[in-house]
């Protein structure tokens, strides 16, 4: 097999561009009614069977971040389902689904609503005429209401389940009318996720619980170093193993086949593998960032010019400079890659938690000579994804090893292969300097960072920077002269999305750094923020910021955390921040209050969180979605960190690589700022905010600024 | 290989495994209680926490056979139905996201209540701070535990 990480997407370039694919309606389109039992089927989607239970297909995966319920609510809604009797299954790339997108950059709610909404108002209208055939009166007449259709000048109602035999006789119309917002029933309102009572009792299944009649589970040894290979291995003792069946070598390293996971385990245990480390065998952290200072050196690419900030900036009346920097970094997710793969002649089937169904099937078409349509991905639940799912390396890995031994394969990864073999949020460099004019105002802002690029590294049809940018180019205030600069800095690691992407490291530099304005220029830093607005709505890349949502964040996070009033205790310090997340519509600011205590250590006490996501589905979701990226920002505010050594990512267990726990979880208030605009993303711009809140925070309390991440203990022992 | 008479959930169930194979594997593959899960393989986790004769234990490093005789329950069989009051506790507070971790640590949190029926949130802090929730949950999680407690409270007077 030739196909491995850096080819991914290669082939799939412009389906990449899949973050922003709506719907495709037409390849969802009418099915024929299955005949038993009759259902009525107006879309791939969709089934209302005769006892009046609906069944939605969730057609983005369930990473966390709750898509199969509020997918669900948007075609209960227009259909005007009884909403206890919906349930939810996951679609698979059969094409009644149509096309399965990708699950990522918080853009299921963004891309999906209206069209899963015209999905349940199709099949309403269908039951509407279907009823008012029934009765031979006007359509017009009749009332569609929690899962049955009234007519109310007979006081007649029928149930959706009496009426799906006529309902199937009718194509769906191709234009039905939505409802109006105020009318909504059950989107808005608080709905508890659909897999909960599944989840708590064991009976979710998730890919690594799949278990197929004569199935092997596989253990994969790979080389530690990055891009290194197997020059060659012993399987003697692992074939001595109880369970091992067979030992090959797969293009991801030596695999071990067992007749259960531990057999699997337990003979890579005794498996003796030669490698040979490659080239990356002597690379380090002190390297990398050696690589990085270098490049800083040189000019970037310019991502935004207004003004002229190289020329401003001596006639200043103040200048501040400062380097940042942020550290590789793992997903983590709590369930290892896993998936499973059954390849037989002419057929592929294949149970896997992933984020990319669509764009994985071009390498699985290419790893085994099937065609497309010989080959259906069912999606799974998955135990977190974080964007590390939408990378195809742990499928191909079972596609592989299946194909290899002629019979169902799980691939099952361990923790130290999912911290060693990640694709990592890249690092990054930051320089940044800035003028202050004689009122304080800043009038000069120039940002230089370089970095890995994650569309060059994984050959994205992008330019380089475009997987870098958010939270730097689209800064949000108005400085008169304004530079923006990215230098590529490529390394040997693997690298990928990570929750909020280049947002999970640029606002920290930003916002931290605009604090440091703030502080020099004398002002409060969230007077200084909105002071500093831009007046209108304004074109930012692709998007239109609009500094009105943006103040309406930062005042309700004020205002709630009691910003000019509320005395803290001594040893804290409050902190705030925002992000706009563009590109998935969402704008949310935080204020954290943290304690720094005498051994160095931060203790976060309190997060309040203003989010403004337009229209909300689930309000009980944005909050357990702020909560989520508060918590997950957390744990790399304070400890998570990849660092290199002999070519090799240090970490292998959660000890070396601690996760933020739960004693450690501050409080979280999150408040939703009404709103009629189109409905965002929540999954990822609760994170943005968090570091820099908790880093402006740690100033106020101590007066030190931490300008590296993690936060560590003993950075501010020493600042 | 040897032969081993485990007490699962009530039921006796007998398995041929080595001794060293972690409970965790014995349970999931040999006996498809799937509701155990694997997160990390080094008792670091608490996702595969199941109970050994009452007790919390990381059933990933705990080898079949030093289980003995000790009783084990799993998630499946914490309530017949179901619906412990953590289990209705934890859909009520929607504590889930991607729900993975979730079963290790409501028998966490069972053993808790079983030893401490009104946790403060220290307790809770001692009992569950070694359960890693990657999405973030925790929040949830204690105000769920308080909810079960509260509840059984009820159900006592």
């Amino acid at each position: 097999m030739s196909t491995t990480r850096r080819d991914f997407l290669k082939t799939a370039g412009s389906l990449s561009l899949a973050f922003c694919l709506p719907l495709d309606l037409k390849g969802a389109a009418s099915q024929a009614p299955s005949p038993t039992p009759p259902a009525f089927e107006p879309n791939g989607m969709l089934r209302i069977d005769p006892d009046g239970s609906v069944t939605v297909w969730a057609t983005r995966t369930e990473i966390g971040q709750g898509v199969r319920t509020s997918m669900a609510m948007a075609i209960a809604e227009e259909l005007e389902a009884d909403w206890s009797r919906v349930k939810v299954l996951q679609a698979s790339t059969a094409p009644k689904f149509g096309d399965l997108g990708v699950t990522g950059g918080s853009q299921t709610t963004r891309t999906t609503t209206m069209a899963l909404r015209k999905v349940g108002a199709q099949a309403r209208e269908m039951l509407l005429q279907a009823a008012a055939d029934t009765w031979s009166v006007p359509k017009t007449e009749c009332l569609a209401r929690s899962g049955r259709i009234q007519h109310s000048p007979t006081n007649r109602s029928l149930g959706y389940g009496e009426l799906v035999a006529r309902a199937s006789k009718f194509t769906p119309p191709a234009d039905p009318p939505l409802k109006a917002p105020k009318d909504f029933r059950i989107l808005g309102k608080n709905a508890l996720r659909l897999d909960g009572p599944d989840i708590v009792t064991g009976r979710a299944q998730f890919a690594t619980d799949i278990h197929l009649p004569g199935m092997l589970v596989a253990s994969i040894e790979r080389c530690p170093v990055f891009g290194g290979k197997v020059k060659s291995f012993d399987a003697s003792a692992a074939l001595k193993v109880p369970g091992v069946k067979q030992v090959l070598q797969v293009s991801s390293g030596v695999a071990v086949f067992g007749e259960d996971t531990w057999a699997a385990f337990a003979g890579r245990e005794a498996l003796k593998v030669q490698w040979d480390e490659g080239p990356t065998a002597k690379l380090d952290s002190a390297a990398i960032r050696t690589q990085f200072e270098a490049r800083l050196k040189t000019p970037g690419k310019v991502v935004r010019q207004e003004g002229d900030a190289a020329k401003a900036l001596p006639t200043v009346a103040k200048r501040i400079k400062a380097t940042y920097d942020a550290p590789f970094l793992a997903h983590a997710t709590m369930e290892p890659m896993v998936a499973v793969a059954d390849v037989k002649p002419g057929r592929c089937m294949i149970w896997a938690p992933t984020q990319a169904p669509g764009m994985t099937l071009p390498f699985v078409e290419k790893l085994t000579g099937l065609k497309a349509d010989q080959i259906e991905i069912q999606v799974t639940l998955a135990g977190g994804g974080f964007g590390r799912r939408a990378m195809a390396d742990f499928i191909l890995d079972a596609v592989e090893c299946s194909k290899a031994v002629g019979v169902p394969v799980k691939v099952q990864w361990t923790r130290p292969d999912d911290f060693q073999h990640d694709g990592y949020r890249p690092a990054t460099l930051h320089e940044l300097e800035a003028g202050l004019d004689g009122e304080g105002r800043p009038v000069a802002w120039m940002h230089r960072f370089v970095g890995p690029s994650i569309a060059a590294a994984n050959h994205f049809p992008w330019p380089p920077e475009a997987t870098e940018l958010a939270g730097a180019a689209d800064l949000a205030y108005a400085i008169p002269n304004l530079h923006v600069e990215w230098g590529q800095s490529d390394t040997p690691v693997p690298i990928w999305f990570w929750r909020a992407v280049p947002a999970s490291f640029n606002p920290f530099v930003t916002e931290c750094f605009l604090d440091e304005l703030a502080h020099v220029a004398g002002k409060d830093p969230l007077d200084f923020r909105l002071q500093n607005l831009p007046k209108a709505p304004r074109q930012l890349g692709r998007d239109t910021f609009d500094p009105a949502r943006y103040r309406a964040v930062l005042e309700l996070a004020a205002a709630k955390s009691e910003w000019r009033t509320r005395k803290l205790p001594k040893g804290w310090g409050r902190g705030i921040a925002a992000h706009a997340y563009l590109d998935c519509g969402t704008y949310v600011a935080q204020v954290a209050e943290v304690e720094a205590k005498a051994d160095g250590s931060i203790r976060v006490h309190r997060v309040v969180c203003a989010v403004d996501c337009g229209m909300v589905l689930n309000p009980g979701n944005v909050k357990a979605q702020m909560e989520g990226g508060i918590a997950f920002g957390l744990s790399a505010a304070l400890y998570d960190e990849i660092t290199l050594k002999d070519g090799r990512v240090t970490a292998s267990s959660f000890s070396e690589h601690p996760i933020l726990l739960l004693p450690s979880m501050p409080k979280v208030e999150v408040h939703i700022v009404p709103s009629d605009l189109p409905p965002g993303g929540v999954g990822e711009p609760g994170l943005p905010p968090l570091a820099p809140a908790v880093g402006n925070a740690v100033f106020a309390a101590t007066g030190k600024r931490l300008r590296s991440l993690p936060l560590l203990p003993a950075a501010l022992r020493k600042a | 290989m040897a032969a081993f008479t485990l007490s699962v959930n009530g039921k006796i169930h007998t398995v041929e495994a080595p001794p060293d194979m972690p409970l965790l594997w014995v349970l999931r593959d040999r006996f498809a209680l799937t509701g155990t899960k694997f997160g990390c393989g080094q008792g670091l986790c608490g996702a595969c926490t199941v109970h050994l004769g009452g007790e919390p234990v990381r059933s990933c490093v705990t080898p079949v056979g030093d289980v003995g005789t000790k009783r084990i329950t799993t998630i499946e069989g914490l309530d017949p139905h179901g619906a412990h009051p953590l289990q209705k506790a934890w859909i009520e507070a929607d504590v889930s996201q991607c729900g993975y971790c979730q079963t290790g640590q409501i028998m966490t949190a069972a053993a808790l209540l079983a030893k401490n029926p009104r946790p403060t949130d220290r307790d809770i802090d001692q009992a569950m701070g070694e359960n890693v929730c990657r999405c973030g949950t925790y929040l949830r999680i204690r105000e769920a535990i308080h909810r079960a407690a509260g509840q059984r409270k009820e159900v006592a007077s």
